[in-house]
């Protein structure tokens, strides 16, 4: 996977709690088999009508947020199904943070595979950043080597990150690969494994 | 030290630890299907990768497969992914549960069936609602696809120890009410994120009370509240559960392993992070008005109104879940009118749960505003209930009676509600479109589908119950 570690763009205000897998990513697309490609099915029935024509109103629509690189949302982002579908289509459509009070935990985990930094900050925080970006393009400069995001407005969130996943990200490694270099662990506990 | 069992199973099963890391854990069992493996198999391919062991995985199909005209499969992208997973299973030397297999039939309706899910397992499977094996007091949780393909690889997970949470349902349970109404009501109480990063043990006389099939039904919707896994400890139910299964151990073996399995409870004296409490007398049959599961209330409730809310974040939720659900603030739940009546899903397409239903409709016509279809969850669930004759019930009061799948809970394959239509659904996703575009779906037991199914509208399934003399 990419490694990511400084992120700058405008940020793409969801101002939603609750985004759920079925939204980010709706079933009618997760047939295909390959992992790349499911960028333009992001928040489907959110972003087009019956007809398919783009709804104006949402946020993704807008052109001021074009090419955004960072999505921010209310809490428990990314409930619901494990799909890793819903992660593909975030990265394939363009962002690589998420910000957020709160994160799904299959989700959470999914988005470390994929080189996407999930953010965790303070709702009251994340209010903040949803208010300015939904009232002007706000742009801010994520930091993963020293865990901030940083407004153009001079403002400075810090977060925290396990540090074992900080690592995976700023290097893009494989974990299976590094997971292989255990294999003698692996091997003493089959041999110890209770088996009926 | 005292543990509760999910202490005892998660440090039975690290492989490797290391301060400032999450642990390595070992997994026992590992489910597989056709929507969230493709990928993995490709992974393995690309970089050259072996299965581990496939000796512990087992897969199946169940999301996209059609429930009716098999095996023509008209979907042309569904039929790929379903080719795609036998090639893979045959590749690799995994089991596989093929469509026409008598073994076919939802993920977690199948490991139970086999006893393939057992105490003091880890459990996996891309899938979120694996914490149904939970029921059995194993650890089992979902997982993405990359995890997938790690344990594919390694038959391990890097995992971080989560806190866990204790959910005691304390008193006795009305007469009438459902297992899925305990777990909704539990949801609707403290919201779809109470849950999130902790394992959950569900405890109490209620629980021990509940049969194998509603423990499963409890566990399985603990990903609705957030939770990674949910559990409940083992006991005699468990154990008798499984002597015999086919792949449950035999004779002398099993005797052995049903004391290590009852060993694995909770003990006495153990503590937990977190510990919520609840009152059964407190639940009633449940009817989920919104768009996530924590949208329930009582059937002799209202629809809850704007004033009901103390944040504007609230009181917008509320209006944008309304809006889309085409209902009015404080309607009346019994004047919800329905279209359409889905018994399936992982969560209620057991035996029990057909038999609940049949017993509800047995020799009543369903409403003609109505179409209601019955999806067992396995092919061994469906032969069982036909053996019973419910099928014939089901298809006398005017139901579709069909082969078993996932089906209408995730509209993956033909079985879809269509937009601005109300569905009964015994399933355990209430999202925006989640059984198709538009559909507005309600969460409540199969005894309450069954119920709505002949009036048309919800109605307290209690009054259906028979009273026992």
């Amino acid at each position: 996977m990419e490694p990511i570690n400084q992120v700058k763009s405008v940020i793409t205000p969801l101002d939603r709690k609750n985004v759920d897998t079925d939204q980010i990513i709706s079933k009618e697309f997760l047939k295909r088999i390959e992992r790349t490609g499911f960028g333009r099915y992001l928040f489907y029935h959110w972003r087009f009508d019956e007809q398919g024509n783009e709804r104006s109103d949402f946020v993704l629509n807008k052109p001021e947020y074009k090419g955004s690189q960072i999505l921010v949302a209310q809490d428990n982002f990314g409930c619901g199904s494990s799909r890793e579908h819903a992660p593909w289509a975030i990265l394939d459509y363009g962002f690589r943070v998420v910000i957020a009070p709160s994160f799904a935990d299959i989700f959470h985990n999914n988005c470390f595979k994929n080189g996407i930094l999930p953010i965790k900050l303070t709702e009251k925080e994340c209010d903040e950043i949803l208010e300015k970006g939904m009232q002007s393009p706000y742009h801010v400069e994520v930091n993963l080597e020293e865990q901030t995001v940083k407004g153009l407005d001079g403002s400075i969130y810090s977060f925290s990150i396990d540090p074992y996943y900080k690592e995976m990200l700023l290097n893009g490694w494989d974990e299976i690969s590094l997971t292989f270099q255990y294999e003698e662990h692996i091997k003493a506990y089959e041999e110890k494994r209770i088996v009926f | 030290m005292a543990k509760n069992i999910i202490e005892k199973i998660w440090d039975s099963h690290v492989v490797y630890e290391e301060p400032g890391k999450p642990d390595l854990l070992y997994i026992d069992l590992h489910l597989i299907h056709e929507v969230t493996s493709p990928q993995a198999f490709e992974g393995l391919r690309l970089a050259g990768r072996k299965v581990r062991r496939p000796d512990l995985c087992f897969a199946t199909m169940d999301h996209n497969v059609p429930t009716k005209n098999l095996p023509t499969i008209n979907d042309p992208i569904a039929k790929k992914q379903i080719t795609t997973l036998a090639e893979n299973a045959k590749e690799f030397g995994i089991q596989l549960a093929d469509i026409g297999h008598p073994d076919q039939g939802i993920v977690h309706v199948i490991g139970p069936e086999l006893g393939l899910t057992q105490p003091g397992k880890t459990i996996v499977c891309g899938d979120s609602h694996t914490s149904t094996h939970g029921a059995f007091g194993a650890l089992a949780f979902g997982i993405g696809t990359s995890e997938v393909e790690h344990v594919l690889s390694t038959q391990t997970l890097w995992q971080s120890k989560p806190p866990t949470m204790e959910i005691r349902i304390n008193g006795k349970l009305g007469v009438g009410v459902a297992a899925k109404d305990i777990i909704l009501a539990i949801i609707a109480k403290w919201g779809i994120g109470v849950g999130t990063g902790h394992i959950v043990e569900y405890t109490g006389e209620v629980i021990r009370n509940l049969s194998m099939e509603e423990r499963m039904t409890i566990c399985n919707m603990s990903i609705e509240a957030g939770a990674k896994a949910g559990l409940i400890s083992p006991d005699n139910k468990t154990v008798e559960y499984l002597r015999g299964r086919r792949f449950a151990p035999k004779d002398e073996q099993f005797e052995k392993a049903a004391e290590y399995w009852l060993s694995l409870a909770s003990d006495a004296e153990c503590s937990y992070d977190v510990v919520l409490e609840i009152d059964a007398e407190e639940i009633e049959p449940i009817v989920t008005w919104g768009t996530n599961p924590s949208m329930g209330t009582g059937i002799t409730k209202n629809v809850p109104s704007v004033e009901d809310f103390e944040t504007e974040s609230d009181k917008a939720a509320l209006r944008k879940a309304l809006t889309y659900m085409g209902l009015e603030e404080g309607q009346p739940i019994s004047s919800i009118k329905i279209q359409h009546v889905f018994i399936g899903s992982c969560t209620n397409s057991r035996l029990s749960d057909l038999r609940t239903a049949a017993s509800i409709v047995e020799g009543k016509k369903i409403h003609p505003g109505v179409r209601g279809i019955v999806v067992p969850g396995s092919h061994s669930t469906k032969l069982l209930a036909e053996a019973e004759g419910l099928d014939k019930i089901f298809i006398e009061a005017g139901f579709e009676w069909r082969e078993s799948g996932c089906s209408a809970c995730l509209g993956m394959n033909e079985d879809i509600i269509p937009s601005g239509e109300r569905c009964a659904s015994t399933s355990n996703r209430n999202f925006e479109g989640r059984q198709g575009a538009g559909a507005r779906t309600h969460l409540v037991s199969p005894a309450m589908a069954a119920a709505a199914a002949i009036e048309g509208h919800f109605v307290d399934a209690r009054k259906y119950v028979k009273q026992e003399v």
